[in-house]
C-alpha cells in the first residue's frame, strides 16, 4: 500500500506544478506552436490509450468480454448527448446484467 | 472568500453565478462515480479523499486508478496522470492575464484550474465576469466534487467486487466521457483511434500501465507528423 502512496504524492506533485507553471511562467516561454500543439494531443492520445488498456486488458493480455459492450453503450449515449454521470451508470449496469446472465 | 478583483455582486453578475453554479452541481456530483471506483479498485476512502482534495483535477485521477486498477506501478499511475494534467498548464497561461493575480494568490489560485473553471472565464467578454465565472465554478467544484468523492469511495466499499455491478467497465465510460467533446476533428479521432490500437496492441508484450504511457506517446508522435503534412487545425 506504501506503493500507492508513493504513486499519489508525485501525482499531487506532478499535477500542482504544472497548475502553478501555467500562472506563473511568462506566456512566451510556453506558447511556442509546437508545445500547444503537444499538449492538444497528449488528451486524445492518452485517453484513447486509457480506454483501450481500461477495456481490453486483463491480467493474462487481451480478453472480451462484457467491457466492450458497455463501452458500445457508453459511445451510443455520448453521440445521443446523455450527460456523464447516467451514461457511466448506464455503461456499468450493462456489464453488470451481461454479467448475471452470461 | 473574497474573489481577487471582486467585491460586491451587481445584477449583471446574477447570470453568470447561476451558469457557474450549474456546472459545478453537474460536475461535482460525478465525484461520486470516481470515489466509488476509487475504492472498488483497492484504493482505501483516504487515498480516494487525498487525490480529490490534493489532486483535483478529474482526468489525472482517473487515470491514477485505471493504470493502479490495472495492476500497474503506480509511479506509472503517476506519470500518466501528471501527463493528462499537463493541459492545465495551459489554461494557465490563458487565465493568467484575466486574473491577473499577485503571487500569494497565484499559489492558491492554481489548485482550481481544470476544464471546467477555464471553459467559464474564457468564454465571458469581460474581465469581471471572467473572474466571478472562475473563482465559482472553480470553488463550486472543488467543495463538491469531494463531497461526492466522499461519499462514492464509501459506497463503492460497500459494494464489494466491483465487476459484479459492472464498476470495471464504468472506468471506460468515464475515460470516453472525458474524451468525447475533444473529438471534434478528424485528426482528434484518428490520434484518439491510434493510441487506442498502440495501447491494446502493447498489452501483451509489456508490464501493466506501459502501454497506456507509450501507446499516448506514439498517438501524440502521430498527431505531430498528419498535423505537419495537412497544417490541419488540431482542435
Amino acid at each position: 500500500m506504501s506503493d500507492i502512496w508513493t504513486g499519489i504524492v508525485l501525482t499531487i506533485i506532478g499535477c500542482y506544478v504544472l497548475k502553478v507553471a501555467g500562472l506563473s511562467v511568462p506566456e512566451r516561454m510556453l506558447a511556442h506552436p509546437l508545445t500547444i500543439r503537444v499538449s492538444e494531443l497528449i488528451p486524445l492520445g492518452l485517453l484513447g490509450a486509457l480506454i483501450a488498456v481500461q477495456v481490453l486488458a486483463d491480467d493474462d493480455g487481451l480478453v472480451l468480454d462484457a467491457r466492450l459492450p458497455a463501452l458500445g453503450v457508453a459511445a451510443l449515449l455520448l453521440w445521443r448527448g446523455v450527460p456523464f454521470l447516467p451514461m457511466v451508470a448506464a455503461s456499468a449496469a450493462t456489464a453488470a446484467l451481461l454479467r448475471l446472465f452470461t | 472568500m473574497r474573489i481577487p478583483g471582486l467585491d460586491a455582486l451587481e445584477p449583471s453578475d446574477r447570470a453568470v453565478v447561476a451558469d457557474s453554479l450549474g456546472v459545478a452541481i453537474a460536475v461535482g456530483a460525478y465525484g461520486v462515480s470516481f470515489g466509488a471506483i476509487a475504492t472498488a479498485s483497492g484504493l482505501t476512502v483516504l487515498q480516494a479523499c487525498v487525490l480529490s482534495l490534493l489532486v483535483f483535477t478529474g482526468g489525472s485521477q482517473f487515470a491514477f486508478i485505471g493504470v493502479v486498477a490495472a495492476g500497474g506501478n503506480p509511479v506509472t499511475g503517476a506519470v500518466t496522470a501528471t501527463l493528462l494534467g499537463a493541459r492545465n498548464m495551459f489554461y494557465g497561461i490563458t487565465l493568467a492575464p484575466l486574473l491577473r493575480l499577485r503571487p500569494l494568490q497565484r499559489w492558491a489560485t492554481a489548485h482550481i484550474v481544470i476544464d471546467e473553471s477555464t471553459a467559464m472565464a474564457v468564454t465571458r467578454t469581460s474581465t469581471r465576469h471572467a473572474r466571478l465565472g472562475f473563482f465559482i465554478t472553480g470553488i463550486g467544484i472543488f467543495v463538491l466534487w469531494n463531497l461526492f468523492t466522499l461519499i462514492g469511495a464509501l459506497a463503492g466499499e460497500a459494494l464489494g467486487d466491483p465487476r459484479t455491478y459492472g464498476l470495471d467497465a464504468a472506468v471506460g465510460a468515464a475515460f470516453l466521457g472525458l474524451l468525447w467533446p475533444r473529438l471534434t476533428s478528424a485528426l482528434a479521432r484518428v490520434v484518439a483511434l491510434a493510441g487506442a490500437a498502440c495501447a491494446a496492441g502493447l498489452v501483451p508484450v509489456t508490464a501493466a500501465g506501459v502501454p497506456i504511457v507509450l501507446g499516448g506517446a506514439a498517438a501524440v508522435l502521430l498527431g505531430l507528423l498528419l498535423a505537419s503534412r495537412t497544417s490541419g487545425d488540431v482542435t
